[in-house]
């Protein structure tokens, strides 16, 4: 008889792969992009490219030529770090500057720390972070959406208008309504303006289990309830928590920045309290501090605590508790 | 629909021999009979060689309390008492018996008519005394001798027996077909364990995969006092003691203690039949009920195989060993073993046999940890089995010992789960042996 193959068990697999989970994660960004490209046209098509195809390139001739490891970009995970870069940058940015904020998400966020899985901090915020505080100019001058099908125009020079957020800090300029607001009808980054979109795009991620509803909740959850009583309040200088919600980078950070695998908490539990505190840093960034918008900086933060999230918040154990029950007769 | 409450996943159950009648496999010519099949001391040798032996005759007898009697399969004479290897070329101590005639001679004390008997004549010390003697042990795959787990230690009290009906390993289909065929049967061996264990309330837990064995056993316990029938949500692994308690009375044992703590036994349905065997037929345990199933097998189904026949008996008869064969597991895809020859007898252990694929068989290249949480998602002790095997790797055994460890039951479900294919379930097999060992240790320095 032929060898028989040993090995322990188990002998079954669920068939998952990082692959598959990324390629979930880019289908559900597909009807945010769908969104952008209606809005901001070629612009947003210039922009998305130029970040994914440098994203991936970087991360190839990294992994190539400097750490000498086995080819890893058919996990798919750099094309998401590029289009979630992309969905956070404006329309309109030089494509120089793209290439730029790539090479520190992948370069200096993701592959200086060994690669997928490895990295601290969310690579795409990183870059975005390092871009915003470079050219601060131009990553905060948001196209208007368009009106009409100009497509060459987009790009090279689109009219800009304030996102809400900003509008809030400087008193000035007419709120969109909450339609516009739903469905994106407002300056703001790319992937960042519909919160339909992306709402669809998060039930499927946890409709497909890539992603548990902990993190969403508790961040939305906090920043809800945190800006209905600072609202309540002062109606005159705090704005309702509905503009809060659909405003911003919020929807985008809250569904597909914050639950990145490596940056946040394993377990549950510990995933409601690191929700809820970039939930309350974002509302105390927006609300007190200089930048008009703050889940990115928020998100950077809890990631810094996210290892000691893990260390003291454990899952709950088998048979921790007893519970005194009398059987059911 | 009642389940546990921690972790666990849904694996496709293949349940590709399910309501296949048990056919009986043939005698072999040389029974290979194991001294230690069950959990604690191998039992002691109480016949020679040239001995000839009746089917259920005493050949080897318990050795203290921890040990059960090993019973002649077949009839013969005892050509040695030698080492045997078993599938993964340890020595196994084993009584050889070769068949004279067709080897089915019986004792006469055992009534092998298919009549049942309904009547309860023994009391329950008599009925543990009965269960050790015809050496009885768990059937589920632990083979803990079932008198222990009938005799709580002083100042516990039984509330609860909770017949382990689940069959959540993906593939088999033995308990499921015992079930279906020998109904009546179990019902007054849960009956008899009641009485042993001087209680009256029994719980029945079936998966929801086998809803014509719920619906038969629901119409049986009808016509039986105290026994209900609780039917379970599809979840792997709710046959696990600890989770199957959970899921049928809502509590959970906690960590390090046995079933008792929180008023139940658990025993498996097969056992169950065995007891019924055993005291109302006077059949000690010889035979099992096994799966032999595989997508490439040609005659899958539940076999009664007689202990010491070789595997390779039991596949020949399943329809032999496909060509494409990459795999064969004693047991369910979860938790069994592969073997790397099928020359080792059938005895208590081995519920099932699964031959796989080449293409099945293929484990992926693990890749880096991507740190999504899944293993701890699927863990049905709340461990965190990602941060177990950074300890392993680093060797931090007191860390590990305090991440508990010990608690992990090797249900596989974190690396059945993971999508980088990380060896999860390797490397905290690895530390739980060696913190095992630790504390072992520890235990005889004080």
């Amino acid at each position: 008889m032929k060898n028989l193959i040993i090995s322990p068990a188990p002998h079954a697999h669920n068939n998952d792969t990082v692959q598959k989970t990324m390629l979930n994660v880019l289908i559900a960004l597909v009807p945010a992009y769908l969104v952008s490209l209606y809005f901001f046209g070629l612009g947003a098509l210039i922009v998305s490219l130029t970040a994914v195809i440098s994203c991936v390139l970087f991360e190839y001739l990294i992994q190539r030529f400097l750490l000498k490891g086995k080819n890893s970009i058919v996990d798919l995970s750099s094309v998401v770090t590029g289009l979630l870069l992309a969905f956070n940058l404006p329309s309109n940015l030089p494509l120089w500057m793209i290439i730029i904020g790539a090479l520190v998400a992948i370069g200096i966020g993701k592959m200086s720390f060994g690669g997928l899985g490895n990295n601290p901090f969310n690579p795409a915020l990183v870059g975005r972070v390092f871009l915003l505080i470079s050219f601060p100019v131009e990553m905060t001058a948001w196209p208007r959406p368009m009106n009409n099908w100009n497509i060459f125009s987009s790009y090279i020079d689109a009219e800009t208008a304030a996102t809400p957020l900003a509008m809030l800090k400087g008193h000035f300029g007419e709120l969109p309504n909450t339609m516009d607001l739903l469905l994106g009808n407002m300056g703001g980054s790319l992937g960042e303006v519909s919160a339909i979109a992306l709402i669809i795009g998060g039930l499927y991620l946890i409709i497909r289990k890539v992603i548990s509803w902990h993190i969403p909740v508790s961040i939305l959850g906090t920043v809800a309830i945190f800006t209905a009583i600072l609202h309540a309040a002062n109606p005159e200088l705090y704005a309702s928590a509905d503009i809060h919600l659909l405003t911003g980078g919020l929807m985008l950070g809250a569904i597909f920045m914050a639950t990145d695998y490596a940056t946040s908490p394993m377990n549950g539990k510990a995933q409601l309290f690191y929700g809820i505190g970039i939930g309350f840093i974002t509302v105390i960034i927006r609300t007190f501090g200089a930048y008009p918008e703050g889940v990115s900086f928020a998100i950077l933060i809890m990631n810094g605590v996210t290892p000691l999230l893990n260390h003291y918040i454990k899952p709950k154990r088998f048979g921790e508790k007893v519970k005194a029950q009398k059987v059911t007769k | 629909m009642k389940t546990f409450r921690i972790g666990g996943i849904h694996p496709t159950d293949h349940k590709l021999s399910a309501n296949i009648p048990i056919e009986t496999v043939a005698l072999p010519k040389q029974a290979i009979v194991p001294l230690s099949q069950h959990i604690g001391a191998p039992a002691q040798p109480i016949v020679e060689k040239g001995d000839h032996v009746k089917v259920g005759q005493v050949i080897a007898a318990a050795n203290g309390f921890v040990s059960v009697n090993v019973h002649a399969p077949i009839s013969g004479v005892v050509t040695k008492i030698d080492t045997a290897l078993d599938a993964w070329g340890l020595p196994m101590p084993s009584i050889f018996i070769d068949a004279e005639e067709d080897g089915d001679e019986w004792l006469e004390t055992i009534d092998r008519t298919p009549d049942l008997n309904r009547i309860y004549k023994l009391t329950g010390k008599e009925i543990i005394k009965k269960i050790q003697d015809a050496g009885i042990v768990g059937l589920g795959g632990a083979c803990f001798p079932t008198h222990v787990k009938l005799s709580p230690p002083p100042g516990s009290k039984v509330e609860v027996l909770i017949i382990n009906a689940v069959e959540c390993e993906p593939y088999l289909t033995c308990d499921h077909q015992l079930m279906l065929e020998r109904g009546e049967e179990i019902f007054i061996g849960i009956s008899l364990l009641m009485r042993a264990l001087e209680i009256e309330h029994a719980i029945v837990g079936i998966e929801n995969n086998k809803k014509d064995a719920i619906e038969l056993f629901q119409k049986i316990a009808n016509r039986h006092f105290g026994i209900e029938i609780c039917p379970l949500k599809l979840r792997y692994p709710q046959g696990g003691e600890k989770q199957l308690i959970d899921a049928t009375i809502g509590r959970q044992v906690p960590s390090g203690a046995l079933p008792i703590a929180v008023g139940a036994v658990v025993q498996n349905v097969a056992t169950v039949y065995a007891v019924y065997e055993a005291v109302q037929k006077n059949k000690p345990l010889i035979d099992r009920v096994m799966t032999v199933t595989g997508e490439s097998v040609t005659r899958r189904g539940n076999y009664l195989v007689r202990f010491g026949t070789p595997l390779a008996d039991v596949i020949a008869q399943a329809g032999g060993i496909p060509e494409n064969t990459g795999k064969i597991i004693a047991g369910g895809p979860m938790m069994g073993r592969a073997m790397s020859n099928v020359n080792m007898p059938a005895h208590k252990r081995t519920s099932g046999i699964l031959i796989m694929t080449e293409a099945e068989s293929v484990r992926r290249e693990p890749v880096n940890c991507m740190r999504c949480g899944k293993c701890v998602e699927a863990c049905p002790m709340g461990l965190e089995p990602f941060l177990l095997v950074r300890q392993a790797e680093m060797r931090l055994w007191d860390d590990m010992e305090q991440n508990a460890i010990m608690d992990c039951i090797e249900c596989g479900c974190c690396l059945y789960s993971c999508p980088s294919n990380r060896p999860l379930l390797d490397y905290v097999r690895m530390g739980k042996a060696t913190v095992g060992g630790i504390i072992r240790t520890r235990a005889t320095q004080k």
